[in-house]
């Protein structure tokens, strides 16, 4: 089953990992990777949690809309699991 | 050493504008063409590397802790320093909160090596 | 300290890949080239590193080059059950053929009749650096990092690459854990090439995915 999945449109200071680019678009795990240390922690020298991360794969008509040099080439990205929410595609 | 876990707050001044978004974080902004041109890495740039890698590896600090220091750097660091200039400053960056070595030290060993010669071939300590 | 350990094992001012070294030791001594000499003196009088350490770092990293990956990747165009073991896994692959990748967590992407992978890096630099050696240049400009995830195929343009428009073009960015490595396509016309002949034919640009890999 396709899961689809839209990475969360926050903006904290600091070390992340999440692209501005990708932020608030949708796309479908393209497979998940396994738990790794959180580099919004690591990145301070603090003890880190571990955390799921997943290649999320999106087309480029969802990224650059009417402006995507072709809408169905895709870009592949890695995003840890608390930067990502599930889109219902059963929604009305 | 083991890293004694300080939180250090993260530069507010390296975001480019109010949205949130920081300067390192590059992909889809407009750019010029891709320049092709190349160096062969110098001795220093690769003892450079070498000091990232192995600090890593003995658990001095991550590859994350070397990224925040870079990003907070600024952009300005981006457009006048060399990709290893940058990497020295966050490396050096990251010992100093671990406590790998104290400011003082690293200042009075960096007057000593000026002292030894003006190339950097002369200023090793084996001369 | 000793005196680098370069010079036991090679021509005076030559770097092992037989170029020479940028002409840094006698030019004027920089502020942060005093700052590396003063913390890599730091970290060996404090016991964290050993100069023999650094020079085997030093000799590990220059041992690393493209010529590593384009032995993989001939492997793989000649022996199907390794390149399906490639592309479950491709930091295993590696390591079954003797190299020494680290921790590397490596995904291969494989370039077909209709899909072309482009590998990038828009938030700092990372690179399969343990299998292929150090990125070039451009890979760590801006204009390559902002480009290559909105613009692949102008960019690719620019590498000398005009993809039809029937080719899907897909961009990795390797935004966290992973690298990637593009296992090109073999070229038409090399049936009867072994592994060697096949492996000069990859370029590194061709494991980015900004080039293809030279025809016979």
């Amino acid at each position: 089953m396709v899961e689809r999945v839209r990475v969360k449109a926050l903006t904290p200071p600091g070390h992340v990992r999440a692209p501005w680019y990708l932020r608030g678009k949708e796309g479908v795990i393209e497979r998940p990777l396994g738990h790794f240390a959180n580099p919004e922690q690591l990145a301070y020298g603090l003890k880190a949690d571990t955390k799921p991360l997943y290649r999320v794969r999106f087309r480029m008509a969802e990224i650059w809309g009417e402006g995507a040099e072709n809408p169905d080439d895709t870009l592949d990205a890695e995003i840890y699991g608390h930067w990502l929410e599930k889109v219902d595609t059963h929604a009305p | 050493m083991v890293w004694t876990g300080r939180a250090v707050l993260p530069s507010l001044l390296t975001m480019s504008d109010t949205t949130g978004r920081r300067w390192h974080d590059m992909g889809g902004q407009d750019a010029g063409p891709v320049p092709m041109d190349g160096h062969d890495f110098a001795l220093w740039e690769k003892r450079v590397d070498a000091l990232m890698v192995l600090c890593g590896q003995k658990g001095l600090f991550t590859v994350d802790g070397l990224r925040r220091a870079l990003e907070d750097m600024g952009e300005d660091a981006f457009e006048s320093m060399s990709y290893y200039e940058r990497w020295i400053a966050a490396v050096n960056q990251n010992l100093v909160e671990g406590g790998a070595y104290t400011l003082e030290e690293l200042g009075e060993r960096m007057q000593e090596i000026a002292a030894r010669g003006s190339t950097y071939g002369e200023a090793q300590s084996d001369g | 300290m000793p005196h680098d350990h370069h010079d036991h094992f090679h021509h005076e001012g030559m770097s092992p890949s037989g170029h020479p070294y940028r002409a840094d030791n006698d030019t004027p001594l920089t502020y942060w080239q005093r700052m590396e000499i003063a913390v890599r003196e730091l970290l060996v009088e404090k016991g964290h590193l050993t100069p023999a350490e650094i020079a085997a770092q030093i000799e590990a990293m220059d041992a690393r080059s493209p010529a590593n990956g384009a032995a993989v990747v001939a492997r793989a165009w000649t022996d199907p059950a390794f390149k399906a073991r490639l592309l479950e896994n491709a930091s295993e692959a590696s390591r079954e053929m003797g190299f020494d990748i680290g921790p590397l967590n490596l995904i291969a992407v494989e370039n077909t009749a209709d899909t072309h992978n482009l590998i990038v890096c828009t938030l700092c630099s990372c690179y399969p650096r343990n299998l292929l050696g150090l990125p070039p240049d451009w890979y760590k400009t801006r204009a390559y990092r902002s480009r290559a995830v909105r613009e692949p195929r102008t960019v690719l343009r620019e590498f000398g690459l005009e993809l039809p428009d029937h080719v899907t073009v897909r961009v990795h960015d390797s935004t966290a854990d992973m690298r990637y490595v593009v296992l090109p396509a073999r070229p038409e016309g090399t049936e009867g090439m072994d592994e060697a002949q096949l492996a000069a034919l990859v370029t590194r640009d061709s494991m980015i995915g900004t080039g293809l890999p030279h025809r016979p």
